[in-house]
């Protein structure tokens, strides 16, 4: 460990430290003394679990989430160390995430306990779901570790959780309604509402709504050192609308559950990549998603706790390429999607130290598409986990093995073999002094992710014959705090090795137009992370929090007898970091943010013709309370990328330089 | 606390500025020594161009050239010549060739075609056309393939050859053929277009578009089979032309069709990804890819187009064969007859360019830029 620690001031003093981010998180409040203590206790818990559990976590909550310049879940992301965000650029480009550089279908992402699949092609986009209605967003790396969990809460390598507000109402209320709007460059347009009732002591409901729209116009320079133009981004429009509505209910006799119904609707334009002689593209995207789901608690005794979670979801997506045309007209693609689940978790305390989960997952996945020579694929999946907590105050053992059975069958053509697995993992954190500031936590998990029905069954590319693509992972860590009743300090830092083996890749099969996926690839990555948090309070009324994180990733591809054996693997930087500042004087707040991304190459060989720059933003935003009729009203105002840095995150898909928001809200 | 944050953020405002944007000039590649063995003054051939095609939105279309006087292999010589223009060579480079003193570069997703001073590569003309493909030369005009004749009706699915006058360097006609038409030729006053309908799986087209020059109309379609690609002409006035079949149930295949009678004479049960005719002999090569052994299947062979039989010899020696992990594109030297073939290997790294003798013996390969595919020799 001290040589880890030797190793880590190595790193600092030699200055590969410095791009890393300070976020800076305020967790005061000063509106109203019961809102003070919420923000304070749920901080609290927030450390508490980051000091404590046995998998790394990172988590942004309540009124930091308002105060980061964010808008949708990626924004916030991009804060946590570990994580490279792929982001196409723009208000409407599409958003997913890279945990440790497993690539991003080997993470779960998980709303309000349930996770949000995409059977087709694996990936969640991130920049669809909206801060507005969020509550808490953690990472988890390898897997949480509370009891009461799905199975599938174990089946991947890690896990984004979102948990959404739940209804919550001021003294002698029975209703509290909170009006925001929001508007920014890009044309955006960004109105939004949620109204809380609460229907007697123990059932409360919620409803949020919001409609994004914009233009998502902007300028972008275009330069190789020799040439250097400006251009606008165009076909970068994007129109979305989402509501959500939930009923939740507490009783006495220790039932707790919840029903949540969740509808998004878009349309946006595709602006495609910036190449030679072509800064238009007329592609557009639909994409409408519906669900609806539900968890119930019962608690027999002390002892025996049961939890059901079930959920209905369909999703539709369009593709027209007006740059096609067939016998048919216009290359128009529609695909849908259909899924039911249902989980069932026992969890039973042996001793007041022990406890024992049993959870058994369904899932039915099918998906239809208007595509010449489609399987029409189905997928069943069967997940039990058997999970054991052995938890003292200074020592916490988590053991767990999960068992998948995966079932697929097709309405034409071939369908892939069944599957079944055996999947182990183990989690520990202990406290190995007298002081119960210094804890040390490691895991080792051994996971997969299955092949999507893309990789499997799309025309021309999909290969039925494909395994899973398997990852082990190793991590050890600490987390050292100090709370000095003025200043909060504390540190995290884990190392870790990840192997990829077997991963799917896409190979060229006769010709350009027809690729094939295969388990080709190898990749084997070290890393470090670190996150530094330093909170006080000046005097009475000033308040600050600093975040400083900090990435280093080594992942090379290591392919036998591949091209590129031993270089990194594309737009995984080796250096990464954040830097958050955020201060409060009473009605105040003062934040600022540094993001730095470090140099990357866009395809397999290191090359000076693939090389991408690093690029680093710095954010500025300010927010300021009033009171107004009684109630208080919110004004914010953002300034993002203020030194209008020209970048890119992928390849010839430019992000924008200086933009600002404004916002405003009213809780009533 | 508070200072430590302020010396990162001065630290990081030092130490994270991006470097200044690289120049990718690479290093030249000798893989021939002028002077050796007999002077080469009598030689026509001066050097010739390689077209890398990059992969789609990646913008990494590059050209290279080989200098038979100096012999230097140089990379990205459109670049090289050409800094200032926006964007450089653009997406997915498609087919290149040289008429007179210029060399004419199809940019395929980048919607247009590159003229040139093919001794410097210097730009002397950008010609924009939508999804522009092959181009062939005939009587002082260059003929154009396109996959579509108008991007955005969803009543045009059919593609056009366009018209260029080699002086003018403008489009001065166009005729509407088949969907998608792939490569095409000019003879005797017609030109012979392969139609693919790639777009419309599995409608494919199955036909050779004729076209008469003089009026530029089509006045003939060719039956021959689904999706047809490579066209080439023997010395006979028989055309070759490749079928790539539905990649499912139809196989590719190879047929020869009788320019006068325009009609299919002969047909053979063999998939041809790219070919080459040379003093009577097609030089080819097919890779096949098996789903279930997850491998391909790399041959080469080898057509007396006189005779229309096979050779049981082919153009590489066995222990070089593994060598080349994707055969991408093939050319022969017109002199020398020395075999080119470019290995694209997985897509997404740099090529190599293996030049054989006619013997079938390796005499030189070189690295090339990505997707490295389309090969015009210079006088």
């Amino acid at each position: 460990m001290r040589k880890y620690l030797k190793y880590i001031t190595i790193l600092s003093f030699s200055g590969l430290l410095l791009c890393s981010t300070l976020l800076v998180g305020q967790e005061r409040d000063t509106i109203s003394p019961i809102e003070l203590q919420e923000v304070l206790l749920s901080h609290h818990k927030n450390d508490y679990e980051s000091h404590n559990s046995p998998s790394p976590v990172q988590a942004i909550s309540g009124e930091k989430l308002e105060k980061l310049n964010t808008l949708n879940v990626a924004d916030a992301l991009r804060y946590f160390s570990g994580i490279q965000l792929k982001d196409y650029g723009g208000v409407g480009g599409i958003k997913t995430v890279n945990v440790r550089s497993m690539g991003s279908q080997h993470t779960g992402i998980f709303y309000d306990g349930i996770q949000l699949g995409n059977a087709q092609n694996g990936q969640v986009d991130l920049g669809k779901f909206s801060l507005e209605n969020m509550e808490k967003v953690s990472l988890y790396q390898g897997q949480r570790t509370a009891m009461l969990q799905s199975a599938k809460s174990y089946a991947s390598a890690n896990t984004i959780y979102l948990k959404t507000k739940t209804p919550e109402f001021s003294v002698a209320k029975n209703y509290k309604i909170s009006a925001g709007i929001r508007t920014s460059s890009f044309g955006l347009f960004n109105p939004s509402l949620s109204i809380n009732y609460k229907i007697n002591d123990a059932i409360s409901a919620r409803v949020s709504t919001e409609m994004v729209k914009a233009d998502g116009k902007y300028k972008f320079q275009y330069s190789n050192g020799v040439y250097d133009t400006t251009a606008t981004r165009n076909n970068a429009d994007i129109i979305s609308y989402r509501l959500e509505a939930s009923v939740h209910g507490k009783h006495k006799n220790r039932d707790t559950w919840k029903v949540k119904y969740y509808h998004y609707d878009s349309e946006r334009g595709l602006p495609g990549a910036i190449v030679a002689n072509r800064f238009n593209r007329p592609q557009r995207l639909w994409d409408r998603g519906d669900f609806i789901q539900a968890d119930y608690k019962h608690e027999f005794g002390d002892k025996y706790t049961i939890k059901i979670r079930g959920k209905y979801g369909e999703n539709f997506s369009r593709y027209l390429d007006p740059e096609i045309v067939t016998t048919k007209g216009l290359l128009d693609n529609k695909y849908d999607q259909q899924e039911y689940y249902l989980s069932l978790v026992h969890s039973y305390k042996i001793k007041p130290y022990w406890t024992l989960s049993f959870a058994t997952d369904f899932q039915h996945n099918a998906m239809q598409a208007n595509l010449y020579r489609f399987a029409y694929p189905k997928r069943n999946s069967l997940l039990n986990v058997l999970a054991s907590n052995l938890d003292f105050d200074w020592f916490n053992l988590q053991v767990s093995l999960l068992s998948t059975g995966i079932y697929e069958s097709v309405k034409y053509y071939e369908a892939a073999d069944d599957f079944q697995e055996y999947s182990p993992s183990l989690l520990f954190n202990v406290q190995p002094f007298a002081s119960p500031n210094f804890r040390i936590r490691g895991f080792y998990k051994n996971i997969f992710r299955m092949p999507t029905f893309n990789d499997l069954y799309y025309t021309f590319v999909g290969n039925t014959f494909l395994a899973p693509e398997y990852s082990d992972q190793i991590n050890l860590g600490f987390s050292w705090q100090k709370d000095q009743g003025n200043t909060f300090f504390n540190i995290t830092s884990d190392i870790y090795k990840i192997w990829i083996t077997d991963k799917i890749v896409a190979v060229p099969g006769t010709n350009l137009f027809r690729w094939t996926m295969l388990n080709l690839g190898e990749v084997e990555t070290n890393g470090v992370e670190t996150n530094i948090t330093n909170s006080g309070k000046i005097g009475t009324s000033f308040n600050y929090t600093a975040i400083l994180t900090y990435t280093f990733q080594e992942s090379l591809d290591v392919t036998p007898r591949g091209n590129s054996y031993g270089q990194q693997i594309p737009y995984i930087p080796k250096h990464s970091g954040s830097l958050s500042l955020m201060t409060n004087y009473k009605n105040l707040n003062l934040n600022y943010s540094f993001i730095y991304t470090g140099e990357r190459y866009s395809q397999k060989t290191n090359i000076p013709s693939n090389y991408l720059q690093p690029w680093y933003t710095h954010d500025i935003s300010t927010n300021y309370s009033l009171r107004f009729l009684k109630n208080p009203l919110k004004v914010g105002v953002e300034l993002n990328n203020v030194l209008d840095q020209q970048y890119a995150v992928i390849k010839n898909f430019p992000m924008p330089g200086r933009s600002f928001r404004v916002n405003l809200n009213y809780e009533f | 606390m508070k200072k430590c944050c302020l010396l990162l953020i001065i630290l990081c405002g030092m130490f994270s500025c991006q470097t200044d944007d690289l120049n990718t000039k690479d290093e030249s590649q000798n893989p021939e020594t002028p002077g050796e063995g007999e002077p080469d003054t009598s030689a026509s051939v001066k050097g010739f161009y390689l077209l890398n095609e990059g992969n789609m939105s990646m913008n990494k279309a590059s050209l290279d050239f080989m200098d038979y006087e100096t012999g230097e292999y140089n990379r990205n010589v459109f670049s090289e010549a050409n800094p200032n223009l926006v964007g450089g060579l653009g997406d997915v480079g498609n087919d290149l060739g040289i008429y007179g003193s210029k060399l004419y570069v199809v940019v395929n997703a980048s919607n247009k075609v590159e003229v040139l001073q093919a001794e410097t590569g210097e730009r002397l003309k950008q010609i924009d056309i939508d999804n522009p493909r092959y181009l062939t030369f005939y009587k002082g005009k260059a003929y154009l393939s396109t996959y579509l004749g108008a991007i955005g009706d969803p009543s045009a699915p059919n593609g056009i050859v366009a018209e260029i006058d080699t002086t003018s360097l403008e489009i001065t006609r166009r005729v509407e053929v088949g969907r998608q038409p792939e490569e095409l030729l000019a003879y005797n006053d017609k030109i012979y277009v392969a139609n693919s309908g790639g777009y419309s799986p599995p409608d494919y087209e199955t036909t050779i578009s004729v076209i008469d020059i003089n009026n530029f109309t089509e006045t003939k379609q060719i039956e021959v089979a689904k999706n047809l690609h490579r066209l080439n002409i023997d010395s006979e006035g028989d055309l070759y032309v490749t079928s790539r079949g539905d990649y499912y149930e139809i196989p590719s295949k190879l047929f020869v069709i009788d320019t006068e009678k325009e009609k299919v004479k002969k047909s053979f049960d063999i998939g041809v990804s790219d070919f080459t005719i040379h003093k009577d002999i097609a030089y080819m090569y097919s890779t096949e890819f098996s789903y279930i052994s997850g491998d391909y299947t790399i041959t080469y062979s080898m057509l007396d187009t006189q005779t229309e039989t096979f050779l049981d010899k082919t153009f590489i020696a066995e222990n070089y064969r593994k060598l080349i992990e994707m055969p991408y594109g093939i050319a022969v030297h017109p002199e020398t007859d020395d075999v080119f073939i470019t290995d694209a290997k997985d897509y997404v790294t740099p090529g190599n360019l293996y030049c054989f003798t006619p013997q079938g013996e390796l005499k030189w390969s070189v690295e090339t830029g990505d997707i490295p595919a389309h090969i015009a020799f210079k006088y």
